[in-house]
Parts: structure tokens; C-alpha cells; sequence
């Protein structure tokens, strides 16, 4: 438990401005990301959850370093990945890797699948000639593929094929983190438990961290150590997945869960869903103290003035309600 | 058993020599709520765009009948079959937003379907658009009926084509998907919405869906398919709690799930679905299924009784399902 951070986010923003008229001026931001921190331990699985525009996929390209954040920290092994520069910094690249959510466009279809895969150690100027081949090969194995697929080109393979091969160029430097951005929302459903399988069997082999980052909240209750719920740009609880799953705290986690069909006619229709009312708020224009209040079932005055801290009510669980706990 | 409202008999489809739908039967009593559920390219979209007789110019009907309240649809004129559709039977699209012209406002688009079916003046048709608006959970329907799609998030589109697809109150609505591209929390409004609909007006509903959650949530029967044809067919209790084709079983089975042991090996569905071109002969799921025999990889198994005269199933090794818990 102690074990030093991996990976350490402090109050991490990411505002992206909104120009108007002839002089193209800023007339205010989009808040995407609103100061969210959390920390990922090596060999962790860290789940960031929450609806389309709530800031999880940001947050991973931030945490990347593929998209500038306006404030905030992001330490990777102990380094201030946010203000390192050069050689550095591509040293601390080298080390996190992405795994995107379409296989189809993360491979480029005119190389082969060993040239894509060799690509970073290439470029890392980590290996070339034969042992570069002998990794190649060594990485298709380990991704349940046939070394000989080296020379094939992408569209020879299935959905679930390519992303074990994007898996395998994410492995190929022997990173300390990968993100993985929706990794089995593209898949069809009879091969999401291929991969999800492989995710998990490369971590205990290797070792490797994990951000994932997904909407689908029975794959990061079976994956995940711990998970984040986002919510317009901020964490609004964080607990441990056995925690979290089974004794929701926040408002907007509760409706969450309660929202997924579970694929049990009894289980399912004994249940009464809580139905949120209305949409999500824009992120332009978001409202005053808890950006839950306008669609909380509980938000009194207060929630309107005050915005609620993310603070600990169980042991590894936060939350940002001023009800909760 | 009432006379079916919707029955669909030996429906093919072919997109140039490949069946993509091959020789699906099922039918649907009034009010009832039948769920075809299915991976990407199983066919269950182009059924339903079959029987709307709607479907996309790359693909053609290959055969079969589809009749809806005694009427063949396959017999009509391209006009009488015009008039039927918003009318007799409606359909709600995955897209919602795509699905709206974009060029007119909301308010509109619910009144030219009025006025599409019902002789009525453009003033009385506007006061039903209205009151659907209302029935379908839109707040301030005066000024939404004024607003462009744009205008609207991707939960307000889908309550406006439902509005538009129930206002002539069809007997039978198809929903392809209608909350796959909505967030988990608007899904939930939705599938209620649908729900309180199909109580109060007494529509069936053809749901075609890839998620057993939603099939769980929402369905009286479902239909499996598998490369083109109903694999296994049973009213849903029956159906989640004794699988008699593989292919569910084992689909239902990859599945996480909310409660149980976390971080555990999931179990899995060897290889992928093929390409629609290269269907194997036999039973389209034999390459991965672990029960295959011989026998299967030569004939195609025929939907036949299975668990009971309800609960049917193609599958020459039904009697061999206990295997798969092993």
C-alpha cells in the first residue's frame, strides 16, 4: 500500500478556451478537466469511469503528455513529467504507452505488422537487425499471435487481432504504464473477453500499471483495482473496485450503477433504477458549487453555493458530496 | 396464442451472392416485445430493415414473406407500403440525430408525420405534436418544437423520434439500437420512456440489440442470431435461465458481471466472427464452437423445439449443453 506512486496527478486542469468574433477573443473555456488528483501504484489497475464529456479520455492524453495541461502536476516515477524537456522527457515517454480504442485506425495499413510493431524500439534507437526481429516475434507470441504474422499487414487480421497487435506495440519498450482508452468498445462482444483476458495476463507477467479508461462499468468492476468516477471535468468518488461496487456513496455513482442493464430478466426487473433527470451539463457552462446538483436526486441550497471536497469516508474511498458518508 | 401481429416467414437477404440473412421465421403477438440480439453483422439490423422494407441498396430480398396484421408487406405498391410506415409500423434508428433532417425544425418533422397518415388541418396537427412532445418527456415542448436537431443533445433527438415514430400510434414499432449511442444515465430514461409507452398504447416492439442487459430489461422473447439465422429462440426467463444453443451459452457466460469474483479469467469464444463472405457450410458457429461434430460442419441444423415446444434451438448437440459448464 505504501509502495511510491507510479504515476502521481495533482489538481490537473485542462481548460481549452473559447474564441469569439474578429479579434478571436477568449470569452471564456471549456472545462474538460477541472482539478482532479489521483495516484496509480506500479503494476496497478486504475479505472477512470463516467459518461461521454466527463474529461476520462483528457485526463489519459494529458497524463501522456499528448495534450498540454493548463495546471496541475503529473509525476511519473518520480519525475515532473508536466516541465521536462528533451532527452528527459523522452526517456519518461518511453516508458508510457496507449492503447486507443479502434484497432482499425491505430495501425498504419501500409506497413507490415512487424514493421509497426518494431517501430518504437526504432525509433528509441532501442534495437535494430536481428534482435529487433527476434523481439518482434517475441512480442507476437506474448499477445497470442504467430511470430510469421510479422510480415502480414493489418488488414489480414479481425478486430480483436489488431488490438492484440497495437497491445504488443504498446509492450514492445517494456513500459511502466499503459493507458488504455476503451480498449474493447470496438470489439465485438464474443472476443471483449479475449482481450480483456490478455490485458490481465500481461499484467501479472510483466508487471505493468494500467489507466483505464471505459464507460462500461461491469468490465472496470472485473479489471480494476481501484476506479475514479468523473463527472463534468471532476472526481467525484474514488474507492477501491470491490468498495465502490458495492457500497456506492456518491449520488451520481448510485445512479450509475443502477443505470446498467444487468443481463438477469429477474435480477433485473426487481430493481428500481434511479432515472437522473435531464442531460449532462455543458462543460462551457458549468453550475455553480457541485456540477451534480442540477440532476442530483439529494442537492439542496448549500450544494449551489458550496462546492463539496473530495474527502475520505472509508478506508481508500473519497468522495465529493456533502451528504455522503 | 392470439393471431400474431407481425410473422415473418423464411426471410432471406442477400448482399451480392452472400446470404447476410438466411431463412429467418419468427412473429410477434400484439403488444408483445420479441428482442433480436447479436454481434455486429449477424443480420438482426437487416431483418428489421427487411420487413420495413427499407433496406440498403447494396443488399436485396432473397426470399420469404413478411405479413403484418394479415397484410403481406412484400404485395403492396411502393405507395401503400409508404403509408403503412409511420402508420401501421415505425422504426427508431442507433443515430438519433443523423436521423432527423437537419434542415427543420423538431415541431415540424412530428407534424408532417401527422399529416403524412391523418387527414387533419396543419393547426390540430401541431396541438397533437405538442402533447407528444409532452407524453415523451421533453421539457418546454413550445419552444423545443421551434428548435433544429443541433439544438438538441443526443436523448432529446431520440424522445423526438420516438414522438414521431408513435404519434399515429403504429401497432408495431421497431428499435434498431435505440440507446447504443447514448450515455448509460440517458439510456436508462429512455428505456423507461418506451416502457411507460408500450404499457399505455399497447405497441409490440421488434428491439434489436447486442446488449443482454438491455434484452433483459426490455423483452417478453428473444431471437439469437448467429451469421444470418436465428440460432435459439425462447421467452426470456426461460432463455437466461437454460441456454440450449452454444453460441448463447457461451456469449452469456463471457460476459462480466456486476456481482461475483473480480480479476478472474473470463471465459471466452474462440477465433471471430467471419467475414459475411466466407460463412462456413453447416452450422455458421461450428469453427468455434467446442461441441462441433462432423455432422455439423456438413448440415445446417434446423430451428427446431429444444428445451420445450417454445423454447427452440439450431443445434444438432443441444443435448450435449452440459459440457459447456465444465
Amino acid at each position: 500500500m505504501t509502495a511510491a506512486p507510479l504515476l502521481d496527478v495533482a489538481d490537473l486542469r485542462v481548460h481549452y478556451p473559447i474564441r469569439r468574433g474578429l479579434f478571436r477573443r477568449v470569452v471564456g473555456s471549456v472545462k474538460a478537466v477541472d482539478g482532479i488528483s489521483f495516484a496509480i501504484r506500479p503494476g496497478e489497475t486504475f479505472a477512470l469511469v463516467g459518461e461521454s464529456g466527463c474529461g476520462k479520455t483528457t485526463t489519459g492524453y494529458a497524463v501522456l503528455g499528448l495534450e498540454k495541461p493548463t495546471a496541475g502536476r503529473v509525476a511519473f516515477a518520480g519525475a515532473d513529467f508536466t516541465v521536462a524537456t528533451g532527452e528527459e522527457r523522452r526517456r519518461l515517454q518511453r516508458d508510457m504507452q496507449i492503447v486507443f480504442q479502434d484497432p482499425y485506425s491505430s495501425l498504419n495499413p501500409k506497413l507490415t505488422v512487424g514493421e509497426s510493431i518494431g517501430e518504437p524500439l526504432l525509433v528509441h534507437r532501442v534495437l535494430h537487425g536481428k534482435a529487433l526481429a527476434e523481439r518482434v516475434a517475441e512480442l507476437l507470441s506474448l499477445v497470442g499471435l504467430r511470430p510469421e504474422h510479422a510480415t502480414r499487414h493489418p488488414h489480414e487480421f479481425s478486430g480483436g487481432q489488431r488490438q492484440r497487435l497495437v497491445i504488443a506495440r504498446a509492450l514492445s519498450l517494456r513500459p511502466k504504464l499503459i493507458v488504455c482508452d476503451e480498449p474493447v468498445s470496438a470489439l465485438d462482444v464474443s472476443v471483449r473477453s479475449q482481450i480483456l483476458n490478455l490485458l490481465m495476463e500481461l499484467q501479472r507477467e510483466l508487471g505493468v500499471a494500467y489507466l483505464f479508461i471505459s464507460h462500461d462499468l461491469s468490465v472496470v468492476r472485473h479489471l480494476s483495482d481501484r476506479v475514479g468516477v468523473m463527472y463534468l471535468g471532476h472526481i467525484v468518488e474514488e474507492a477501491p473496485a470491490d468498495r465502490l461496487f458495492a457500497a456506492p456513496a456518491h449520488p451520481y455513482t448510485k445512479a450509475l450503477l443502477s443505470a446498467i442493464p444487468l443481463a438477469d430478466p429477474v435480477a433485473q426487473r426487481a430493481r428500481q433504477p434511479i432515472i437522473l433527470q435531464g442531460d449532462l451539463p455543458s462543460p462551457a457552462n458549468p453550475p455553480s458549487g457541485c456540477p451534480f446538483r442540477t440532476r442530483c436526486p439529494i442537492a439542496e441550497a448549500r450544494c449551489a453555493a458550496e462546492a463539496p471536497a473530495l474527502r475520505p469516508i472509508a478506508e481508500g474511498q473519497r468522495v465529493a458530496c456533502h451528504f455522503a458518508g | 396464442m392470439n393471431a400474431p401481429l407481425l410473422l415473418v416467414e423464411d426471410l432471406s437477404v442477400a448482399i451480392g451472392a452472400a446470404r447476410v440473412v438466411d431463412g429467418v421465421s419468427l412473429s410477434i403477438a400484439p403488444g408483445e416485445a420479441l428482442a433480436l440480439v447479436g454481434e455486429s453483422g449477424c443480420g438482426k439490423s437487416l431483418t428489421a430493415r427487411a420487413i420495413m422494407r427499407l433496406l440498403p441498396p447494396a443488399a436485396r430480398h432473397a426470399g420469404g414473406r413478411v405479413t403484418l396484421d394479415g397484410r403481406e408487406l412484400g404485395a403492396l405498391d411502393a405507395d401503400a407500403m409508404a403509408d403503412m410506415r409511420g402508420s401501421a409500423l415505425s422504426m427508431i434508428f442507433q443515430e438519433p440525430v443523423a436521423s432527423l433532417d437537419p434542415l427543420m425544425p423538431v415541431g415540424r418533422q412530428i407534424v408532417e408525420a401527422v399529416l403524412a397518415h391523418r387527414r387533419t388541418s396543419r393547426g390540430e396537427a401541431a396541438k397533437l405534436a405538442l402533447a407528444m412532445l409532452e407524453e415523451v418527456g421533453i421539457p418546454d415542448p413550445v419552444r423545443r418544437m421551434a428548435q433544429y436537431p443541433f439544438e438538441l443533445s443526443g436523448g432529446m433527438c431520440q424522445r423526438v423520434m420516438i414522438a414521431i415514430a408513435l404519434i399515429c400510434r403504429p401497432r408495431l414499432l421497431i428499435a434498431d439500437e435505440p440507446t447504443t449511442a447514448l450515455d448509460v444515465t440517458i439510456q436508462a430514461q429512455i428505456l423507461a420512456l418506451i416502457k411507460r409507452l408500450r404499457r399505455e398504447t399497447g405497441t409490440a416492439i421488434l428491439l434489436i440489440t447486442h446488449d443482454m442487459g438491455v434484452v433483459a430489461d426490455m423483452a417478453d422473447r428473444i431471437g439469437v442470431m448467429y451469421g444470418g439465422r436465428i440460432v435459439e429462440q425462447g421467452e426470456v426467463f426461460a432463455l437466461f435461465r437454460r441456454q440450449c444453443h452454444p453460441y448463447t451459452k457461451l456469449l452469456l457466460k463471457s460476459l462480466p458481471s456486476l456481482e461475483g469474483e473480480r480479476r478472474t479469467r473470463l471465459s471466452t469464444i474462440s477465433g471471430t466472427v467471419p467475414d459475411l463472405h466466407s460463412w462456413p457450410p453447416g452450422c455458421r458457429f461450428n469453427p468455434r464452437c467446442p461441441l462441433a461434430v462432423d455432422r455439423c460442419r456438413t448440415d445446417a441444423p434446423p430451428l427446431a423445439p429444444a428445451a420445450d415446444a417454445a423454447h427452440l434451438a439450431a443445434c444438432w448437440e443441444t443435448a450435449r449443453m452440459a459440457e459447456l459448464d465444465r
